[in-house]
């Protein structure tokens, strides 16, 4: 097996390929657009701001080659939030994988901005990333926008509503989440990606 | 719904876990990526790592302990101390920290947060502020590792939360410097006055001594998160059993 993390310039992406090696997978931090395509699955992190991170992606060529792949690819966090069509964020164009803008969560006295800590899954549609977590799980959070809703949500987070939280549109998968960083519940979820 | 966080801190000097003891400096209590897991396996939500040296030395520090934790360790963890510049958040965050804290040094410069929240994101920046209450109001005190290097900055407590959030700050630790070690209960009317005037997760330290203190924490100054050093690492209370009052009282928590 043969996966590529995406370079997005983060400067925290040790997190995912640390978890990665936990597992046991062989991974390649990259922004060649060669090896990513050649890939047998891809993994878009991203932490920071969407237009910082679209900028990069832009700038190494990425864009046509993350929308031109046909095998699965998982974007986490703001790595998900890039795979819509835009983003409140900056105001910037996504990657267009699926439909739709990110927008901010909105506060209020119960509900805080950032959205972090560790927070549970509603399951809405099977997804064969979600196997074996159940409505006890806990995964670990951080961020301050949301993307929209629509038939690509397969599981939800409570936060002020029903927050996305796991999407699936075709081979297209993402996480608002860090598996990374979610103990065994999150483990099972890159190990779930890594067998699709 | 978002579980209450508990957020043991661990003091950090070359390598190794130390604690502080009245009149012998610190001692070492044991290997850091030991004691990290141990508090993971105990249902610690997220660590905090405190590199005591490098704040009172200051200058470039050996960190290689940040990416031996960070290989082993799958919750998240904030690193404290020697925090100074955009270049050194960045390469905490490198070598695998979920987050960066800064005091002192922000104060002596606010546009830090920005810049560093610009680069990291601001959910990576957590500001940490010791405060304490004298002249009648919270006030706002830097370089406090020390009692010849405290200094009172003269900036309102509730002043400087507002600023730190506009400027970018994704987190808030407020360590409530009259109930630091006393383990009296956390300053629950100060906790309060901060939580009135930030909509940024807030983390409350200084005072936690029973399961009791950290039900009242949640319950009456609706926090987000607990951090405690002492009262976790001399066995007195442990993770768990603070876990199952919190869940008692009808708290959400994990594990």
């Amino acid at each position: 097996m043969n996966i590529a993390v995406v370079d997005t310039g983060g400067a925290n992406l040790r997190s995912v390929t640390n978890a990665l090696t936990r597992l046991g997978a062989e991974w390649r931090l990259t922004s060649d657009p060669a090896l990513i395509k050649a890939a047998d699955k891809v993994l878009l992190p991203g932490v920071g701001a969407a237009a910082d991170t679209m900028a990069k992606l832009n700038h190494a060529h990425l864009v046509p080659v993350l929308q031109g792949l046909t095998q699965p690819i998982l974007g986490i966090c703001l790595g998900m939030q890039l795979l819509f069509s835009s983003s409140a964020e900056g105001d910037v164009a996504g990657l267009g994988l699926i439909p739709g803008r990110v927008t901010r969560l909105t506060a209020d006295q119960a509900v805080r901005i950032p959205h972090m800590g560790w927070n549970q899954l509603t399951r809405r549609l099977e997804d064969p990333l979600l196997q074996g977590i159940t409505a006890d799980d806990y995964v670990y959070f951080v961020h301050s926008y949301r993307a929209p809703d629509g038939p690509w949500v397969t599981a939800w987070t409570e936060h002020g509503g029903e927050v996305p939280a796991v999407v699936r549109w075709q081979h297209v998968h993402g996480v608002q989440f860090h598996p990374e960083k979610s103990q065994t519940a999150g483990a099972r979820i890159l190990e779930n990606f890594l067998k699709l | 719904m978002l579980c209450k966080r508990l957020i043991p801190c661990l003091d950090v000097r070359d390598g190794q876990v130390v604690k502080g003891v009245k009149f012998a400096g610190h001692v070492v209590m044991g290997d850091i990526v030991d004691l990290a897991q141990r508090y993971r396996d105990a249902g610690a939500d997220e660590l905090v790592f405190y590199d005591i040296k490098a704040s009172t030395v200051g200058g470039v520090v050996e960190r290689s302990w940040i990416s031996r934790i960070a290989e082993l360790l799958d919750i998240p963890f904030c690193v404290a101390g020697g925090i100074h510049s955009v270049d050194s958040a960045r390469a905490v965050l490198a070598a695998g920290a979920d987050k960066v804290s800064v005091n002192s040094k922000a104060l002596e410069r606010p546009e830090l947060i920005g810049e560093i929240a610009r680069s990291i994101g601001n959910q990576s920046v957590v500001v940490g502020i010791d405060s304490q209450w004298i002249d009648g109001d919270w006030f706002v005190f830097q370089y406090t590792g020390s009692s010849k290097t405290m200094r009172h900055t003269g900036r309102r407590t509730v002043d400087w939360v507002r600023e730190v959030e506009q400027r970018g700050a994704g987190e808030i630790v407020l360590n409530c410097m009259d109930q630091d070690g006393v383990r009296a209960g956390y300053d629950l009317d100060q906790l309060r006055a901060v939580r009135a005037a930030t909509s940024l997760p807030l983390i409350a330290s200084g005072g936690a001594g029973t399961t009791q203190h950290f039900v009242e924490v949640f319950q009456r100054a609706d926090v987000d998160g607990a951090l405690a050093a002492g009262v976790f690492h001399s066995g007195d209370l442990t993770i768990a059993a603070v876990k199952d009052a919190l869940r008692l009282a009808g708290l959400e928590v994990r594990l």
